[in-house]
């Protein structure tokens, strides 16, 4: 029943309202707690002081297709149960998941510099994270090209479903393409293969991450809603003095 | 089913009747690939290389190129209104749009790939494989593309936004397209793995394609 409740857009604003400053406060505190932990995790044998760009990468690379399936369940909500605040959410998350792809892609190429001697190799997991960065944009463009929000929102909600069947498609077949990423250490079978000195600060960047995403979407969300209650008054106004 | 196959009659006949329409297409890829020994140099053998990735390339964008007029015809005219609230489900409606579109502009391409083979010196077992590759592959990228051209029809500014939408799209496809073109001619037996996986992607676009193309088109007219 608290999804239905929040379907009150000032509701939903006044819940968030509350909610934020400790959202904010929490995440500050453990991405602090969390840097700090990266900053004291030992060294790899092989790779030295690099391995740390792992803390940052790793997170925002498992975000970027978090956010994707938010935008996905947000997605269901527009088409199936017109959820108002649906396409609020897909809206907000999009630059959001945009750029959690680029901060992935950039630290990913800073991290193959010193350790693979490139900075970009057309190596499958690249190849599909740089395609769900274009598949971001695209989205963007088209949220932006059509005026009317509801409308936008289906458009945009259809797009999403869509990439979503494709991107583990995308995903399959750039592996099948061409490989030199390592593959998964951390879920697998055989649990996981990190030693708990780096994984423990890895998952707390994760969580960090995470709330960093809560956080930003919940205020992004906010914005969005105060955006079209101005727009809404402006044409109420304009219409007015007419 | 008898309006179905008059859509299929009109749209063939606006193809070859109206401006030319289908021949635009191959014009595009031929000059695409003239143009390709023009940047890299009229290498014979890296051609012979390169060649089914060109010829695959070329096919994309001059598929790309005619997909806007899938939809934008029928929208100036109000034909597209028309169609939306016809008693025939959209899904079938676009997926015979899709066919009389594949049918004009897409089979084609594949018609004259054997010929465009020569210019880049592949063998004519080559060419005729990558031929059989396209056939299996473009209605792919119709379907797709017409994902892309639904959602940019209602759109004032939707010719360059269909390209971004609908290219990563293609990805898949093109990637099986040209493995399976290359696998024919180094190593014939393993031609049959991402042949196979075309024609999947091909199948599985049938279904998801005219679904989507026809909730986006709903979507705009409401």
């Amino acid at each position: 029943m608290a999804l239905i409740d929040l379907a009150n857009p000032t509701r939903f604003l006044a819940l968030t309202a509350r909610v934020l400053p400790w959202l904010i406060g929490i995440t500050a505190l453990l991405m602090l707690f969390g840097l700090q932990q990266s900053y004291m995790a030992p060294d790899d044998y092989q790779q030295g002081a690099t391995v740390k760009i792992m803390f940052v990468h790793v997170p925002n690379a498992w975000l970027s297709m978090f956010v994707w399936i938010v935008m996905t369940a947000a997605a269901l909500g527009t088409l199936v149960w017109r959820h108002p605040l649906a396409d609020v959410a897909a809206k907000a998350a999009a630059p959001l998941g945009a750029a959690f792809t680029f901060v992935a892609l950039v630290t990913g190429s800073l991290w193959g510099r010193p350790t693979w001697g490139t900075y970009w190799e057309w190596d499958a997991r690249m190849t599909s994270v740089l395609i769900l960065f274009l598949m971001y944009l695209g989205l963007i463009a088209l949220w932006r090209a059509v005026e009317d929000p509801s409308r936008a929102a289906r458009a945009a909600a259809i797009l999403t479903l869509v990439g979503a069947i494709n991107i583990p498609i995308i995903k399959f077949s750039v592996d099948w393409w061409n490989t030199l990423h390592q593959p998964a250490s951390l879920i697998r079978s055989g649990g996981a293969a990190i030693h708990s000195t780096i994984l423990i600060p890895l998952l707390i960047m994760a969580l960090a991450f995470s709330l960093l995403f809560l956080t930003l979407h919940l205020a992004a969300m906010r914005n969005e809603i105060l955006r079209r209650r101005v727009r809404t008054l402006q044409m109420m106004q304009a219409s007015g003095r007419a | 089913m008898t309006a179905l196959g008059a859509l299929i009659r009109r749209d063939l006949l606006i193809a070859i009747r109206a401006g030319g329409g289908a021949l635009i297409g191959v014009l595009f890829f031929l000059t695409v690939v003239v143009l390709i020994p023009f940047a890299i140099g009229p290498d014979l053998p890296l051609l012979k290389r390169i060649g089914p990735s060109i010829l695959w390339l070329g096919a994309l964008l001059a598929s790309l190129l005619t997909l806007e007029r899938l939809f934008t015809a029928d929208q100036d005219d109000g034909s597209l209104d028309l169609l939306t609230m016809s008693k025939t489900p959209l899904e079938l409606t676009c997926l015979a749009k899709a066919l009389a579109h594949w049918i004009a502009s897409g089979l084609p391409l594949v018609v004259a790939t054997p010929l465009f083979g020569l210019l880049l010196n592949l063998e004519p077992t080559e060419s005729l494989t990558v031929a059989l590759t396209l056939l299996a592959g473009t209605p792919a990228l119709t379907l797709t593309g017409m994902i892309g051209a639904a959602l940019a029809v209602t759109l004032r500014r939707g010719g360059l936004l269909l390209a971004v939408l609908v290219l990563p799209l293609s990805i898949p496809v093109l990637i099986f397209g040209v493995a399976a073109s290359n696998a024919a001619a180094l190593e014939p037996s393993s031609f049959g793995t991402p042949f196979s996986i075309l024609c999947a992607i091909t199948l599985s676009t049938l279904v998801i394609g005219p679904v989507a193309a026809a909730a986006s088109l709903r979507q705009g007219i409401d």
